[in-house]
């Protein structure tokens, strides 16, 4: 196994920087990027070939690449733009931690990510963990009542809410919650239409959670559909197995041969599964950030795409692509791990 | 032993019929693409303004209302619908067409070029695709090209495409590493037959279940795509209207004149219903097992 995480681990480092190269490659392609940001409007061609050599545009891609990947604090560069290469470079390179700077802000692209990471975890963590509440019991007992109405009624649902575009849902709820339910004693909107909490006050628990429900109510439709569908169907896989029957004829009641011994087997598939979609805690939800102005990752991620603010677009796609990587792997372990019937090599 | 393909379609469009959800899904899916068909017969224009009706409510004139500029919403909806699933339906052709080829070459030949290929696949896959998606809209929309014209259906598609084939590369993959193992393949194989007429003439048609499903489903898919895409205003542009980007439209004053945001998301979320139900009936369909499942001993 441990021979079998380490090769896994050497795979990952390589897919890494195969992922990088063409994601670079991709973003310093496209036209535009700082020089359309510094240069205003109609920018003299004087000004614009200093301002690529400022950032360093003037060198050829691989040398771009590499500075990306290790820094340029080991050779020399034009800080000024002149074209006389002056003084040693700032940049300690990806490898070090260094994602750049932000074309638009220009604070370190990390700073920026840190400032939005929280924002984002603590959306789609409580997203998450409310649709599981949910789903869970949602599919055993459609399962074990299979073709019942209740089965049809949460079939039916799963199916509708894979369907449903969450940004449309979410402007829907603002349509609903804000604009035409008022709180009957303020005469307020019932339910804010957007941000993490109310501007300029203080910090309140029932002003966080006021916040908090309508975005997650609308992200979490989605992932109770899907959760819900893949445990309905991973036990009615598992219901049927002679282990049960003998559970049932030793005398259990039905309560305990479910709950205990067909869900803990059916919870495998699951449990991995959630492993795999961990990636969103960091990505978060684009849409429905955007529609609760939710001050996330998905926006700033959003918004590094129209300001065309590559440095950022590059570290979050490469941050993001390494956790997809690596929840991978403890996918992989935990299923071997929680079924002693899986064995890798 | 392989029943003859007209034996065999009719079997699985029997099973299919049984699938009361497919049936329906069916019925709603031709009717939206009908009437986005016949949208021309609308006496209104989908872009030309007419300032003095806008923003009016749902009303026997305009049955859905009128925008911001007074154009009547049903007829954009329609044409929007135009768009809409013809992004879906080249964006699934796009990604068949890489996806299918990769997974039959890996499967058939294994050894090197398997592992080649599904090693690209696996980067492709742990890309995180939605923001991938926005990348490549947000670079695609800066550069000129002869074919694939700024924020135009093909490149949208090309995009979505690009970015969704690996299931069908692994589906085809898989089911060419069991069938190439069967003697009929063998047989033929000793009969002298190519490679390529192995792969196309004698596997691919018996693996064809599972990417039929496959593309049903990723068709709402692409078509969910496209309409967030188009919601962040990276996809199709106005006037041409999507139901993404009416959405979009929609959302400047979407409190007050809520019909402008709510018809187009249920055109959206009816496409995708009926589409992921024909999905199920078609899966239900090809699969054997399936129709033993509901005669079963535990209840």
């Amino acid at each position: 196994m441990t021979a079998y995480i380490f090769r896994r681990l050497l795979q990952t480092v390589g897919l890494l920087f195969f992922l990088s190269v063409i994601l670079f490659g991709l973003v310093n392609a496209a036209p535009g990027g700082p020089i359309t940001a510094y240069a205003g409007r109609r920018p003299r061609p004087e000004k614009i070939a200093q301002l690529k050599r400022q950032f360093g545009l003037d060198q050829p891609l691989p040398t771009q690449y590499l500075y990306w990947l290790i820094g340029n604090d080991w050779t020399t560069i034009d800080s000024n733009g002149d074209g006389i290469k002056d003084s040693a470079g700032l940049r300690k390179g990806v490898l070090r931690g260094d994602f750049g700077f932000s074309y638009r802000t220009r604070k370190p692209v990390l700073e920026e990510i840190q400032s939005r990471l929280p924002n984002t975890v603590y959306l789609m963590s409580v997203t998450m963990l409310v649709a599981l509440l949910i789903a869970i019991p949602l599919g055993v007992y459609s399962a074990v009542k299979q073709y019942s109405s209740f089965d049809f009624f949460a079939t039916t649902f799963s199916f509708a809410g894979q369907a449903i575009p969450e940004f449309w849902l979410g402007l829907i709820f603002i349509i609903v919650f804000y604009a035409w339910l008022k709180n009957p004693w303020t005469g307020e909107p019932l339910l804010p239409s957007g941000g993490i909490s109310s501007l300029g006050s203080e910090f309140s628990l029932s002003d966080r959670l006021a916040h908090l429900i309508l975005p997650v109510v609308t992200g979490m439709l989605g992932w109770i559909a899907w959760y819900s569908r893949f445990i309905r169907s991973s036990l009615l896989e598992i219901l049927p197995l002679n282990y049960l029957r003998s559970a049932r004829a030793r005398g259990l009641t039905e309560r305990t041969v479910v709950l205990k011994h067909a869900l803990s087997n059916a919870l495998i598939p699951i449990v991995t599964l959630i492993a795999l979609d961990l990636p969103y805690i960091f990505t978060g939800a684009v849409l429905t950030e955007t529609v609760f102005a939710w001050p996330g990752m998905g926006r700033l991620y959003y918004q590094a795409a129209i300001d065309r603010d590559y440095p950022l677009l590059l570290a979050v796609l490469i941050i993001g692509a390494a956790f997809i990587i690596l929840c991978n792997l403890i996918a992989d372990i935990l299923y071997a791990y929680l079924d002693p019937r899986v064995r890798y090599e | 032993m392989i029943p003859q393909p007209s034996e065999f379609s009719i079997a699985i469009w029997k099973r299919f019929t049984r699938h009361r959800g497919a049936i329906i899904g069916m019925v709603i899916i031709s009717l939206i693409i009908l009437l986005c068909i016949f949208a021309f017969l609308s006496p209104f224009n989908p872009e030309k303004s007419s300032l003095a009706e806008k923003l009016l409510p749902p009303s026997p004139a305009h049955l859905l209302g009128t925008d911001a500029l007074g154009r009547d919403l049903l007829t954009r909806i329609l044409y929007g619908g135009r768009i809409s699933l013809t992004v879906g339906g080249i964006a699934v052709a796009i990604s068949l067409l890489i996806g299918v080829p990769i997974g039959a070459l890996a499967g058939y030949y294994g050894g090197k070029i398997d592992s080649i290929l599904m090693r690209i696949t696996d980067a492709f896959l742990s890309l995180p695709s939605f923001l991938v998606l926005i990348l490549l809209a947000a670079i695609l929309r800066e550069v000129e090209l002869p074919i694939f014209q700024r924020n135009s259906v093909l490149t949208i598609s090309l995009v979505i495409g690009a970015l969704s084939w690996m299931t069908f590369a692994r589906l085809v993959r898989a089911a060419f590493l069991t069938l190439r193992e069967m003697d009929y393949v063998s047989a033929s194989r000793a009969l002298g037959a190519s490679d390529r007429r192995i792969m196309l003439g004698h596997i691919l048609p018996n693996g064809i279940g599972v990417v039929i499903v496959e593309a049903t489903l990723q068709l709402g898919y692409a078509i969910i795509q496209e309409a967030g895409l188009s919601f962040l205003n990276f996809g199709i542009q106005q006037p041409t209207p999507s139901w993404g980007n009416l959405i979009y439209a929609a959302q400047s004053h979407f409190t007050k004149y809520p019909w402008l945001a709510i018809f187009p998301g249920i055109a959206i979320f009816l496409t995708i219903v009926s589409v992921n139900y024909i999905g199920d009936g078609l899966r239900d369909a090809f699969d054997p097992y399936k129709v033993m499942e509901k005669v079963g001993e535990w209840t």
